[in-house]
C-alpha cells in the first residue's frame, strides 16, 4: 500500500486507543469514519475507551449526532418489523431476515450503530408469490415496473425487484437464496432455511443460525461489485465473528459450514481480510482447512492488491494511485462472478443502452 | 485577512471559517467566493488552514467543471469532503451555493439542536423565532430589524439546544432575493451587499453583511421569548394576533430539518420551548409599522 493504515482501521482494529488523539487526528478519523458510515460505530467505541468529558466538544457533537440518527434509524427498522410479523404470520413457512435487520432483534453488538437501508427477507422459493402479494396487501409494491427488469430478476437472481412501501417509504429486498441463481456456486437455499432459528418473540418471524449469518455477510461482501461500503461491511464480518467466538462457538464450526454449503471462497476472503485489515485472530491451518473452491497461490497476490484498497474507506485520505483501478476491477469481478458471459454480455448491453437514453438511473 | 491573502489561501490549502460552534476549512480556485468572503465575512475569524492544530468540522470544497465539453458551461459543484450532495450549478451562482451548502452541512449532520428553517433574532436577553417558508417576507423583516438593533442568531437555522432550550447563535450573512434587494438597499444605505447570483432556482439571490456586534457575540446564547409565524402580503393592513401553543408546536415541526430524527428529544425540546413561548401570527405590509410592533413586544409570563 502507498498509503499509511486508515486512522479508522487502528482504531476499529484496537492498534490505537482514541485515548491519546490530537485534535488533528480525531479530525482525520471523523472525517474517515463518516465516509465508511461507521460514525455511529465509534461513538460505542469511544465510549467504552474514554468518558464523554475526555472528548473535545467539537468531536462529541458529531459523534452524538450520529448516535441520534442511528437510534432513529433502529426505531424505525424495529417500527417495520412489527409490520412484517402480520405477513409472517400469513405465511406457512418461515419468513427469515436477513442482515442488519437480524442483527438488530437477535440483539447483537453488530447491530449498535449501525446503519440500515433496506430489508432483506429470505423465504424458500416456492413461497415468493405468496409472501410477494402477502407484502402487497401490507402496503410494499414494487417500484420497478420495467418489464425486462423485472423478468432479469425473477429469472436469474436471487430476489424479485425491491418493493418499497407507498406511505412509510419503507424498502425490502425479498430473497430466496443468498447468491444469484446464476452463480456456479450458488448454495441450496434449503440447508440455511432449514438450520433458520424461529423467535417466538416476534411471532414467528426467523433469522438465519449464527454461522450462517457470518457466511452470509461473506458471501454478500466478496461477491458484491460495489464496494464504497466495503469498510464498513468488513468491520461488520469483524464484529460479528467476535461475537460468535465470545458465544462459544468455534472457527472449526465456520469452516465445516463452509464446506457444507459449499461457500468456501467467501469465507476464505472474509478470514483472510479481518485478519490482515483488523488483526482478527486466526491461524492459516484454520483457513487451509476450507476444502476446495479457495483461490489459488497465484490469485492471492493480486486479490490482496485489490481488496486492501477496495475495502479501506472512499475516501480521499486512503486512496492511492491503484484504487480507482481495484475498485473497477472488483465491480467487472462481481459479473463475472454473478452471470456466465453469454448472459452477461447482451445483459450489459442493454444497460449501457437504456442509460445512454437516459431511462436507467442504476 | 486581506482579499489577496483570501484569493491565495482559496486557491492553494483552503481558509479556516469560524461560524458560531462550526469550524469550516473552504477550498475553491472561483474569484466569486474570494468576493464573497471578503466583503460578508470580513468581522468573522478567517485564517488560513493549516492542516496541523485543529478539528475542522466540515471540509469543503466549490469545484468548477473545468472538462472540454463543459467548456462553454463552466459549472461550479459543492463538495463536502468529496461528496457532492448537490447537483452542479452554473458557476455565477458560486456565492449562493457556498452559502446553501454551508447550511446544509449543518442541518444535515448535526443533531445535537433541534434545527428550525427559521430566522432568530435578539433583543434584551430574549430570541424571537421566526418560522416561515420561502415567500413568507422572512429575509426581508430579519434584514430591516437587525439594522433597527436586534441581534442576528441567524437568517436560516434556529438552533435550539436538546439540553438547555437555548438558541445556539449561527449567525449567517442574510439572504434576500429580488425585489428585497432593492428594498433593502433603499432603506438602509449603509448596508454591505456581497456578489449577486442572478437567476437561480429563487431568483436573483444577494446575502448582506451581519452586523459587527452579531457576528462578535456569536458565541453568546439565549431562551426563546417569543415565536411569530410571518406572512408578507402586499397592501394588507398590519395583523398580530396570538396563536394557539398547540398548533405553533405542530407548525414549528413542520418547519424543522431534524424534529423526526429527534425522536422523543425533539418533542420535548419543542414543548418545553413553547410553554415559555408567546406565540404570534403576523400579517404585515408595512416595514414601519413591522418594527414598530417588534420594539413593543412584552415579555412573555
Amino acid at each position: 500500500m502507498n498509503f499509511p493504515v486508515p486512522i479508522v482501521i487502528l482504531v476499529f482494529s484496537r492498534q490505537l486507543s482514541v485515548s491519546e488523539l490530537t485534535e488533528v487526528e480525531w479530525d482525520l478519523l471523523i472525517r474517515q469514519t463518516r465516509k465508511a458510515m461507521l460514525l455511529a460505530k465509534l461513538y460505542y467505541l469511544v465510549l467504552q475507551q474514554i468518558s464523554k468529558d475526555k472528548i473535545p466538544n467539537s468531536v462529541w457533537r458529531h459523534l452524538k449526532s450520529a448516535h441520534v440518527h442511528s437510534e432513529k434509524q433502529f426505531n424505525d427498522l424495529l417500527w417495520e418489523i412489527r409490520h412484517l410479523k402480520v405477513v409472517a404470520k400469513n405465511l406457512g413457512s418461515p419468513m427469515i431476515l436477513l442482515k442488519g435487520a437480524a442483527y438488530a432483534i437477535a440483539g447483537l453488538s453488530a447491530a449498535k450503530g449501525r446503519v440500515f437501508s433496506d430489508i432483506d427477507i429470505l423465504v424458500p422459493f416456492n413461497d415468493i408469490a405468496q409472501t410477494e402479494s402477502e407484502l402487497m396487501l401490507n402496503g410494499w409494491m414494487s417500484s420497478n415496473l420495467d418489464a425486462y427488469d423485472q423478468r432479469y430478476y425473477r429469472k436469474w437472481m436471487h430476489e424479485i425487484p425491491a418493493m418499497r412501501h407507498i406511505i412509510r417509504g419503507s424498502v425490502i429486498d425479498l430473497h430466496h437464496n443468498i447468491l444469484p441463481r446464476t452463480v456456479k456456486s450458488c448454495p441450496d437455499a434449503r440447508l440455511l432455511i432449514n438450520k433458520s432459528l424461529r423467535l417466538e418473540q416476534y411471532d414467528g418471524i426467523s433469522i438465519l443460525a449464527p454461522v450462517d449469518r457470518i457466511i452470509h455477510s461473506a458471501t454478500h461482501l466478496f461477491y458484491d461489485g460495489e464496494l464504497e461500503h466495503g469498510c464498513r461491511d468488513i468491520v461488520d464480518l469483524y464484529e460479528l465473528l467476535n461475537e460468535f467466538i465470545q458465544h462459544g462457538e468455534t472457527l472449526g464450526s465456520l469452516i465445516e459450514r463452509a464446506n457444507e454449503l459449499g461457500l468456501q471462497k467467501p469465507v476464505y476472503y472474509a478470514l483472510r481480510y479481518v485478519k490482515l485489515i483488523l488483526k482478527f485472530s486466526v491461524s492459516a491451518e484454520m483457513v487451509n482447512s476450507l476444502n476446495k473452491n479457495t483461490p489459488s497461490g497465484l490469485m492471492i497476490p493480486i486479490m490482496d492488491f485489490l481488496f486492501i484498497r477496495a475495502l479501506m474507506p472512499d475516501h480521499v485520505s486512503c486512496n492511492d494511485r491503484w484504487t480507482g483501478l481495484a475498485r473497477w476491477l472488483l465491480y467487472i469481478r462481481s459479473h463475472w462472478l454473478r452471470m456466465p458471459l453469454y448472459q452477461l454480455i447482451p445483459h450489459l448491453l442493454r444497460k449501457s443502452y437504456k442509460q445512454l437514453l437516459g431511462k436507467d438511473q442504476h | 485577512m486581506d482579499k489577496k491573502n483570501i484569493k491565495k489561501s482559496l486557491a492553494g490549502k483552503g481558509v479556516v471559517l469560524k461560524l458560531g460552534f462550526v469550524k469550516y476549512h473552504i477550498k475553491s480556485k472561483l474569484p466569486a467566493l474570494t468576493e464573497s468572503l471578503s466583503v460578508l465575512y470580513d468581522d468573522y475569524h478567517l485564517s488560513d488552514y493549516i492542516g496541523n492544530s485543529d478539528f475542522i468540522d466540515f471540509h469543503i470544497d466549490i469545484k468548477t467543471d473545468g472538462s472540454f465539453g463543459r467548456l462553454f458551461t463552466r459549472q461550479a459543484q459543492f463538495f463536502l469532503d468529496d461528496f457532492a450532495p448537490f447537483n452542479a450549478l452554473p458557476k455565477q451562482h458560486a456565492p449562493a451555493i457556498i452559502e446553501w451548502g454551508m447550511n446544509w452541512c449543518v442541518s444535515s449532520q448535526i443533531n445535537t439542536h433541534l434545527i428550525v428553517h427559521a430566522a432568530v433574532i435578539e433583543k434584551n436577553g430574549l430570541a424571537v423565532v421566526m418560522p416561515a417558508p420561502p415567500g413568507s417576507g422572512k429575509s426581508t423583516l430579519t434584514a430591516s430589524l437587525i439594522q433597527e438593533g436586534w441581534r442576528l442568531l441567524s437568517d436560516e437555522l434556529t438552533l435550539i439546544r436538546l439540553d438547555t432550550f437555548q438558541v445556539t447563535p449561527f449567525p449567517r450573512p442574510v439572504s434576500l432575493k429580488n425585489e428585497s434587494i432593492d428594498v433593502i438597499n433603499n432603506r438602509y444605505p449603509n448596508v454591505i451587499f456581497g456578489p449577486i447570483s442572478s437567476d437561480t432556482t429563487k431568483g436573483n439571490v444577494c446575502h448582506i453583511k451581519p452586523p459587527l456586534l452579531s457576528v462578535k457575540n456569536q458565541d453568546v446564547e439565549c431562551p426563546v421569548g417569543w415565536i411569530i409565524f410571518p406572512k408578507y402580503q402586499a397592501g394588507a393592513t398590519t395583523e398580530f394576533t396570538k396563536f394557539n401553543k398547540a398548533r405553533a408546536l405542530m407548525d414549528v415541526a413542520e418547519n424543522s430539518f431534524n424534529y423526526s430524527r429527534l425522536g422523543v428529544h425533539g418533542f420535548n425540546v419543542l414543548k418545553n420551548v413553547i410553554d415559555k413561548a408567546d406565540c404570534y401570527q403576523f400579517r404585515y405590509s408595512q416595514l414601519d409599522e413591522a418594527i414598530k410592533i417588534f420594539s413593543e413586544l412584552e415579555q412573555p409570563l
